[in-house]
């Protein structure tokens, strides 16, 4: 894993190397409402949660209980009305490329191949010309696509186009990776493959990871902790804190009693 | 496999072969009149004679040379002016209600005004021709923009994309298929428009033209002639556009968005 990350750290020394090991996410009593019709629907109310640096961090609930909107809050696409947020201590004012988003779709564009779509994260990131097709294939490489960086979108599986979201969130170098729902549209042998891939990705990133999802089995694979969501209005019922040992057997007795513990938090909400 | 499909294709070729041998014959036998029904043979010869003192080529090429001018000019503001609605609500709010209402104004009766305004010589045509793209290609390309896909927006959005980058590397794109129909259909609009104008304004060369001095003498003959060059050229640019426009989507990966 190590091995897969060593060669351009090399080559691009100083802008890439050094901003590693992720920051950390502060949401201080976050509210948000949505107009819904003649009245309002909130959405989100008094959300509080701190995740540490390089902290791998699952949200699950039930749809509607607002946690793709905080995600989409943290993103910087939606403003709260109340509260803060700060990423790595600064108050988050719109998008950022400290943050990147996956979201359920790839949302990849059809008329770019699979390392034109990478590179279109690097717009704006003062690397050189040199360094930025390192960095592409190097994530090409992290995310398991040798050999289809020149591919078009309609020619991958849906695994594979979700892999080049993923590298594409994270090829800009970004200290907080956010995850909503990344697998929610694929099938099963392909969803846990992916959440291996995950696994073993920010294990060799090290960065910050939130992930929001509506599996409870996934959210105890991956994180080291489990924020349990109650809908109408959105907010937090219980944190769990995952303590066993990478990679997680899910057949496990602990692993299983965990799983059955967070079905339970969510169940009498 | 359909029924249609399974039918000889030159099956469609019996029903004009046989309206031109009944055609040839009337005319044979002197059951029409030939200043009204010019013969078929009488129209072959014409095709001939045209060709071999190179008016024909001559009409076409004056006639192309006006529609391309219009293109040239109807389509980046038309393009321009599409992608500035779809993107600012200010110039929608401002430009749009009066755009609308222009548009439901026939386009030939702006004719006179036109000739009033530019005069009737290349000017004035080339001029009708633009005003007759414009309106397909700002449609086509205010609805496409208009429609790009938000959650591709959004991705750019994530990315940090500047306005300028987001316009370049994700609305456009995504609007293109939708522009490429507005510029086809510009294509057949303006040729259309080419031969309204030279018909309507004052005669130059042109295959208009060369309609209206076909009537003007009683020469049935030249005006089938003409119209026949006519069909040629605009099914020409309708099957060239559908290849371009095809060319295109796959060039770049996919049908489209």
């Amino acid at each position: 894993m190590g091995a897969i990350k060593s060669a351009p750290a090399a080559v691009l020394n100083e802008p890439v190397g050094s901003i590693r090991g992720g920051t950390s996410l502060v949401l201080s009593h976050i509210g948000k409402s949505f107009a819904a019709g003649a009245g309002v629907f909130l959405a989100v109310e008094d959300v509080s949660l701190t995740v540490s640096p390089g902290e791998f961090v699952a949200i699950v609930g039930a749809s509607g209980c607002g946690k793709s909107t905080i995600l989409r809050m943290i993103a910087g696409l939606e403003t709260p009305d109340r509260g803060d947020i700060r990423a790595g201590g600064t108050p988050v004012a719109g998008t950022g490329l400290d943050r990147g988003l996956v979201f359920q779709e790839p949302r990849l564009m059809p008329w770019l191949t699979v390392e034109q779509n990478i590179a279109l994260a690097l717009q704006n990131v003062p690397w050189t010309a040199a360094q930025r097709s390192a960095v592409i294939e190097e994530h090409i490489e992290l995310v398991g696509l040798n050999g289809f960086a020149q591919a078009f979108p309609r020619q991958l599986s849906g695994g594979m186009a979700q892999r080049v979201a993923i590298a594409r969130g994270l090829v800009a170098r970004p200290e907080i990776l956010l995850l909503d729902e990344p697998f929610g549209a694929l099938d099963a042998l392909t969803k846990v493959r992916l959440q291996t891939e995950l696994q073993r990705i920010w294990q060799a990133e090290a960065i910050t990871m939130l992930l929001v999802t509506h599996d409870v089995e996934e959210a105890v694979f991956l994180a080291d902790r489990v924020v349990v969501m109650s809908p109408r209005p959105g907010r937090i019922t219980a944190i769990e804190s995952v303590d066993l040992p990478r990679p997680r057997d899910r057949a496990a007795a602990d692993f299983v009693t965990l799983k059955s513990s967070i079905l339970a938090a969510l169940g009498e909400t | 496999m359909t029924a249609a499909s399974r039918v000889n294709p030159l099956t469609g070729l019996i029903l004009p072969v046989g309206l031109v041998a009944i055609w040839q014959i009337a005319a044979g036998t002197g059951a029409i009149d030939p200043t009204i029904w010019a013969s078929p043979a009488a129209v072959l010869q014409q095709t001939r004679a045209a060709l071999a003192d190179g008016s024909l080529l001559a009409d076409l090429a004056a006639s192309l040379e006006r529609d391309l001018a219009g293109l040239c000019l109807g389509i980046p503001v038309g393009l321009a002016a599409g992608t500035l609605l779809a993107l600012s609500n200010l110039a929608d709010r401002l430009f749009n209600p009066s755009l609308t209402a222009i548009r439901q104004v026939a386009l030939f009766s702006w004719v006179p005004l036109i000739s009033l305004w530019l005069g009737s010589d290349d000017t004035a045509k080339i001029a009708f021709v633009s005003y007759a793209v414009f309106f397909p290609v700002m449609l086509n390309t205010y609805q496409a923009v208009h429609g790009a896909d938000q959650k591709l927006v959004e991705v750019g959005r994530m990315l940090c994309l500047s306005r300028i980058q987001m316009l370049r590397r994700i609305i456009l794109p995504a609007a293109l298929p939708g522009i490429a129909t507005g510029v086809h259909l510009a294509l057949i609009y303006g040729w259309l428009a080419t031969i309204g104008a030279e018909y309507l304004f004052s005669a130059g060369p042109g295959i208009g033209s060369a309609l209206m001095t076909g009537r003007a003498q009683f020469r049935m003959d030249m005006v089938i002639v003409g119209m026949a060059a006519i069909a040629v050229v605009g099914m020409t640019l309708n099957v060239a556009a559908g290849y371009g426009e095809r060319r295109l989507l796959r060039s770049r990966g996919g049908a489209g968005a």
